[in-house]
């Protein structure tokens, strides 16, 4: 236990270290800034592409991260002190991913109040794209750690990143800027969980063909 | 043993480095691998701590390990001291801020433990990896190329520190290109393993 809490407070300080959570909730508010410039101000447009809006913005900014996600561990040989220690590997990624979730959904979260006000979502479309927000973020979480050790061993993965995770959330963007009934809330949390659940044996299988 | 290798050999990237090396390791022993660059004695190191398979042959260790890399595996904005103290906290147990505060003691460093990581000297990073060490409390030690980089202190306070490892029941597996101090160290010749 005292492990897990050790890695996962180690990745939430990683996370939150060098303005890493600011930068992901300010490229976020800056991506939905560009719809009202882009559509003009029409306030009723606005309020229907809204939740759309904020999802496409939410998933770009998902990216931002990925490259520190993983790599940096490769390369300083990290992965191999966790090894020798005879942590597992799948566990390890299951807590980035935890701990990658604990900085970047709440900043995004905050973020996307600011966003609704923008667009001028009601009361309830607010309440419909946080609590979309908060079934899809672990997802986008899981898929972020995945993708972050999928391109680890390459140079310059940030436009392979883009290549490879944004494909694979698409259900996440669907289902969650889907309207928000229950029946899209309930795929989207599946999608969700499947990804938490895939990720971090993926990760963990990509982490060790680099190391080897 | 703590430590044991029967007719293990070795390939990377296809190639076969090293077959038929056989090596045991019981409390207080140590060997010390030697060769030419590219041999394997890297690749040695990291099958004997289990992060590379051997290609045939059998690799056998009790109790846990501390592998000391080129690799610093220390996060650069951090202290020192917590930089250590996250690797302490893995490695278990209680008291993982006494264990590292007396490791940096030990290895001189004790004056920087509040400075960031990234401001350390080479030498000084060696120093910490071999602080790393000390604090896991591991019976196995793999040390791989430990003196590169420090200076002859440096070097006398790591070889104190081997002996007191051995004197206390544990043992090392060393793998260097210097001359370093190792009384009654096995030698680990891999260039008579190199198949023909």
């Amino acid at each position: 236990m005292t492990i897990i809490g050790t890695l996962i407070a180690r990745d939430v300080r990683r996370g939150y270290a060098g303005g890493g959570a600011g930068l992901v909730s300010g490229f976020f508010l800056l991506a939905v800034i560009l719809f009202p410039f882009a559509i003009g101000p029409d306030r009723a447009m606005l309020a229907r592409i809204g939740a759309g809006a904020i999802w496409v913005a939410a998933l770009l900014a998902a990216l931002l991260p990925v490259e520190r996600l993983v790599a940096p561990d490769c390369e300083s040989g990290w992965f191999d002190q966790v090894a020798v220690r005879g942590l597992s590997l799948p566990l390890v990624m299951g807590v980035r991913i935890m701990g990658h979730w604990l900085a970047f959904a709440p900043p995004l979260m905050l973020a996307a109040l600011l966003a609704a006000g923008l667009f001028g979502l009601d009361g309830a479309a607010l309440v419909r794209v946080e609590a979309g927000l908060l079934l899809g973020t672990p997802g986008l979480a899981a898929l972020a750690v995945a993708t972050g050790a999928l391109t680890a061993g390459l140079r310059g993965a940030g436009g392979v990143a883009g290549l490879l995770l944004l494909p694979l959330a698409l259900p996440l963007l669907i289902f969650g800027a889907g309207g928000g009934d229950m029946g899209a809330m309930k795929l989207l949390a599946a999608c969700s969980l499947l990804l938490v659940a895939g990720s971090p044996w993926l990760a963990a299988a990509a982490v060790r063909s680099v190391r080897d | 043993m703590i430590l044991q290798l029967s007719q293990v050999a070795c390939t990377r990237g296809g190639r076969l480095l090293f077959a038929g090396l056989s090596l045991a390791l019981g409390p207080g022993g140590a060997a010390l691998v030697t060769g030419p660059n590219g041999i394997g004695k890297s690749s040695l190191l990291r099958l004997a701590a289990g992060l590379i398979a051997p290609f045939e042959g059998h690799v056998a260790r009790s109790g846990r390990v501390a592998l000391m890399a080129e690799d610093l595996a220390l996060d650069l904005d951090r202290r020192l001291i917590d930089a250590l103290s996250f690797w302490a906290k893995l490695d278990g147990g209680d008291q993982a801020s006494a264990r590292v505060a007396t490791a940096l003691a030990e290895v001189g460093l004790a004056a920087l433990a509040e400075v960031p990581v990234r401001l350390l000297s080479t030498g000084q990073r060696r120093r910490a990896t071999l602080a790393r060490v000390l604090a896991a409390d591991a019976p196995l030690w793999l040390l791989d190329e430990p003196g590169n980089g420090l200076d002859a202190a440096g070097v006398a306070m790591l070889e104190q520190a081997i002996a007191r490892h051995r004197a206390g029941g544990g043992a090392v597996l060393l793998a260097t290109h210097q001359t370093l101090a190792l009384p009654g160290a096995e030698p680990v010749l891999l260039a008579e393993r190199v198949p023909a």
